[in-house]
């Protein structure tokens, strides 16, 4: 204790108060050991999710080369495979969700930030956060047994007649009124990401201090005019951030897609038609394919690709929000 | 309570009456007429009530120094002026605050317009993030429909009048995020009056500022009541010294006493003043 | 700078016409995005309710006692989910065991040693990217990790794969709640005399208390739905089994597999199964949300 209480008081914290033969370095060596380990742990788990999915993809982009990347044959007979059809429709449905999610959950956050009354405010905003705690299989269901079937009885069979009838854009809303499909699968992506983007939105419309929307609205803005002038370009970064955290998350989501997008191999016009993304591919092939075939090496290298595209969002996304986080 | 009237109009002895060392303002030169009057003006955060029975003018194209202790509620009064306070529930005012004629915190009062006639600069200089043309342009945008040479030139003379110009010219298409802390208080003046309201409210605009810049928004703010009314709420003793005409000094949500400058600082009345103004507390 | 210089006060006063013109127009504006933003937070209440209300409607009609007292049986022979719940329990009670230490020692890294150091900015980084990573990747690779070596699917990689999925979560809360923690309170520690492994564990590690068991809890109710990894490591098992060395099986691919199967009475089971899983799920995180409240 004496020891301890001529201490200097600037001492970092890195440095160790005891002598090399007090007690207490022993346990500090441990417990920092165990510490440095842990963080190389979770870079390992990372490295060798990289190199795993290429090891076992290796097979599949020897047999196919580069051209798998944009084939769009799937033949599991003669053992020919491709990712064509696969990427188109993850990045499709992807985007389709943010634009449809987007807007849905600038909404959102505008009116926990700007407009809801204070009453409100908490039980909307869990709410919200609610709805991003329900588990994607339970989004599948219900898209399965709720969302797609309204789509295809009243939805899609009234776009198909006005929208679809017209030059053009109409090409991409024809075809036959499944119900699931391209579209419906986005349609549920949205709503599993609109939680994600809206939480996000509104905590760094929170961070915009009030003086500035005071000053704002010192000139005679509206709260809107605030928001569009002031908090936006104020927090683009951070908002496009969060933008791409919700496109990352619909890259990959799995269960709610495979349960509504109808798993064909096919690329069509429509985007009522059905389609597949790498991650319904892989979850609904991969029961069929035995250890060790080319088929389940095909799947691997679509794991593969598919990190590679959620990796890239997901760099950029963190990137973006990092000034944020560490504000 | 001082009705303000009464304070006003007295003599000049206070003239160039001397003050800690420093020139006090003149007090021969208060104006008569009102450009905002407050008539029994009550103002309350919940239930806590912050302002107690107000009665105070603003005198026509003078600067009002407000005065007194953190939490005395001068920046209240200055916030309930443009109606600043509606943003936030619970806020809530009662009384009656005349703006020609009109009780602009009645109820059904459009805010967006009274805003544009009562303009506000705040403690911390608040560029928009956009160029330092685009700035000034907001804000007349909002209530004005100008030709681009209009607008060009209405930019120009809002930053020449906020001694600015010089400065910016020949960069108006640079980021106002890049200016200096005091350049931008300036740039934030220019946005307000090109708005050219009839009333401007400075919530301790110097407050985030070197001495230097400081100097210079003093001489502005001298200059700007040419054309505009002013209110300053400060911390500084000496500032409001050397900036106002009328002297206002507030104490627990009370104005305790309203004077010409010179008179306020010299020979106040109420004892809760001389103990401020001499530093007893504060 | 003196009065002379300064240009005259512009011209005549604003048109008052063309103002309030403007003004109507901007109020119309800004009542409109009102009114949208107004719908979007309907909208988004709305689908929460219906997801809600479906599950009750349908999980509701399908549940009764034989769900928690039956294992999985064939189509229409009164079959309930016993085995399924029994097998997620143990995988994400173990992977929850597993994850929270790693996740913890990973969160002091971050916040206690490694302030700003390039290595620490790395774990964060790829600690993040792991938090958002698909799931479906973390069973694909715990499958070439554990099953294709070790001959086969089996509990134990399930819990694997969970336990990849929850350290990240449980990372961010740790880091987090660390570094809330004033750093006088380190320093009167190690003013103590205290060794800094002590120092974490008995002081900051408490002080942080109610923040790591919220992450704890929200990574717990992340995991229990989790079905994508599951798929390629636990694989589920339609007998009653708790064999981790075995295909285990779990409430989510149990679900997955009974909802698309044509059997109205798998479909019924699998409704219960998800309004049980949801529940649960949303229990967890208003209790993660209380704790968190009381803490403060």
């Amino acid at each position: 204790m004496q020891q301890a209480a001529t201490l200097p008081l600037g001492t970092p914290m890195g440095a160790k108060p005891q002598r090399a033969a007090s007690p207490g370095s022993f346990g500090d060596t441990l417990f920092s050991a165990a510490c440095h380990a842990a963080g190389g742990f979770v870079l390992l788990l990372l490295g060798g999710i990289i190199i795993e999915l290429f090891i076992g993809g290796l097979p599949a982009f020897r047999a196919f080369g580069i051209p798998f990347i944009w084939s769009t044959e799937w033949d599991p007979v003669t053992e020919v495979f491709g990712a064509g059809v696969s990427i188109y429709g993850t990045i499709v449905t992807a985007v389709l969700a943010i634009l449809l999610a987007v807007p849905v959950a600038f909404g959102v956050a505008f009116y926990l930030t700007e407009l809801s009354p204070p009453w409100l405010r908490r039980p909307v905003g869990t709410a919200v956060e609610l709805l991003a705690a329900v588990p994607s299989i339970i989004y599948g269901m219900w898209g399965f047994f709720l969302i797609a079937p309204i789509m295809g009885q009243y939805i899609q069979p009234a776009v198909i007649d006005t929208i679809g009838e017209l030059p053009l854009i109409g090409e991409l809303f024809q075809g036959p009124p499944f119900g699931t499909g391209i579209f419906t699968a986005a349609l549920i992506l949205a709503i599993m990401i609109l939680p994600f983007i809206a939480a996000t939105m509104r905590d760094v419309f929170q961070q915009v201090p009030p003086v500035y929307k005071e000053s704002a609205y010192g000139l005679g803005c509206t709260t809107w005019e605030v928001m569009r002038s002031v908090v936006l370009p104020y927090t683009r970064i951070s908002v496009v951030g969060g933008i791409m955290l919700g496109l990352g998350r619909a890259l990959g989501e799995t269960m709610a897609v495979t349960f509504v997008i109808g798993n064909a191999n096919r690329i069509s016009a429509s985007l009522f038609g059905p389609g597949n993304t790498i991650a319904s591919v892989v979850a609904l092939e991969f029961g069929e394919s035995e250890m060790g075939s080319l088929k389940l090496s095909a799947l691997l290298a679509l794991g593969f690709i598919l990190f590679v595209l959620s990796f890239i969002v997901l760099a950029i996304s963190r990137f973006l929000l990092r000034p944020r986080l560490k504000g | 309570m001082t009705p303000p009237s009464e304070a006003q109009t007295t003599d000049s002895a206070a003239q160039n009456a001397s003050f800690g060392g420093m020139q006090a303002r003149s007090a021969a030169a208060l104006n008569e007429t009102a450009r905002v009057t407050v008539r029994n003006l009550d103002f309350f955060y919940g239930e806590n009530k912050a302002l107690k029975g107000i009665n105070f003018l603003l005198p026509e194209k003078q600067v009002t120094g407000m005065i007194g202790p953190s939490g005395c509620g001068k920046s209240t009064l200055l916030r309930v002026l443009n109606r600043m306070y509606s943003l936030y529930p619970g806020q809530r005012a009662e009384g009656e605050v005349l703006l020609d004629g009109e009780n602009i915190i009645a109820d059904g009062v459009d805010m967006n317009a009274l805003r544009a006639k009562i303009g506000m600069v705040f403690q911390k200089p608040t560029p928009f993030p956009m160029s330092i043309y685009d700035n000034i342009a907001f804000g007349i945008k909002l209530h004005e429909k100008l030709s681009k040479a209009q607008l060009d030139e209405r930019i120009e003379w809002a930053l020449t009048r906020a001694a600015i110009w010089g400065e910016v010219k020949d960069r108006l298409n640079a980021s106002a995020m890049g200016l200096s802390g005091g350049q931008q208080q300036r740039l934030c003046i220019a946005r307000t009056i090109a708005v050219r309201p009839e009333v401007i409210l400075f919530d301790e605009p110097t407050s985030a500022l070197d001495p230097i810049s400081t100097l210079k928004i003093e001489e502005l703010i001298d200059e700007l009541k040419r054309d505009f009314t002013i209110a300053i709420v400060t911390h500084n003793m000496q500032q409001a010294a050397r900036c106002a005409d009328q002297v206002a000094f507030f104490y627990l949500g009370e104005l305790i006493e309203v004077a010409p400058a010179g008179q306020l600082f010299t020979a106040p009345k109420h004892p809760k003043t001389q103990e401020y103004i001499t530093g007893r507390f504060g | 700078m003196s009065a002379t210089t300064m240009p005259p006060a512009l011209g005549p006063v604003k048109d008052q016409a063309v103002a309030a013109a403007l003004g109507r127009r901007r109020k119309a504006a800004d009542r409109l995005v009102r009114l949208l933003s107004y719908a979007a937070t309907l909208i988004g209440l709305v689908f929460l309710a219906s997801i809600l209300l479906t599950l009750f409607y349908k999980g509701f009609g399908a549940m009764n006692l034989s769900v928690f007292t039956e294992v999985t049986k064939p189509p229409g022979s009164e079959g309930g989910l016993l085995n399924a719940i029994v097998g997620s329990l143990i995988q994400v009670a173990l992977a929850t065991a597993i994850g929270t230490p790693i996740g913890m020692l990973v969160g002091t890294f971050l916040a206690e040693y490694a302030k700003g150091s390039a290595f620490g900015n790395l774990v964060r980084f790829v600690s993040d990217i792991l938090l958002s990573a698909p799931s479906i990747l973390i069973g694909l690779f715990v499958y070439q990790l554990l099953v294709l070596p070790f001959g086969g699917f089996s509990g134990w990689a399930g819990v694997a794969a969970l336990t990849i999925i929850i350290i990240p979560i449980v990372v961010r809360t740790t880091e987090d709640m660390l570094t809330l923690i004033p750093n006088t309170l380190r320093e009167a520690v190690i003013g103590l005399g205290a060794p800094k492994w002590k120092m974490i564990v008995l002081i900051c590690w408490r002080a942080a208390t109610s923040g790591i068991i919220t992450g704890i809890l929200l990574g717990i109710a992340r995991i229990a739905g989790e079905t994508a990894p599951l798929l390629f490591t636990s694989l589920g098992n339609n007998a009653w089994s708790t064999n981790l060395n075995g295909p285990l099986p779990s409430l989510p691919i149990t679900i997955y597999s009974y909802a698309g199967s044509p059997f109205q009475d798998w479909i019924e089971l699998a409704w219960a199964g998800a309004l049980l899983i949801t529940l649960a799920v949303l229990l967890l995180n208003i209790l993660a949300r209380s704790v968190l409240g009381r803490g403060k």
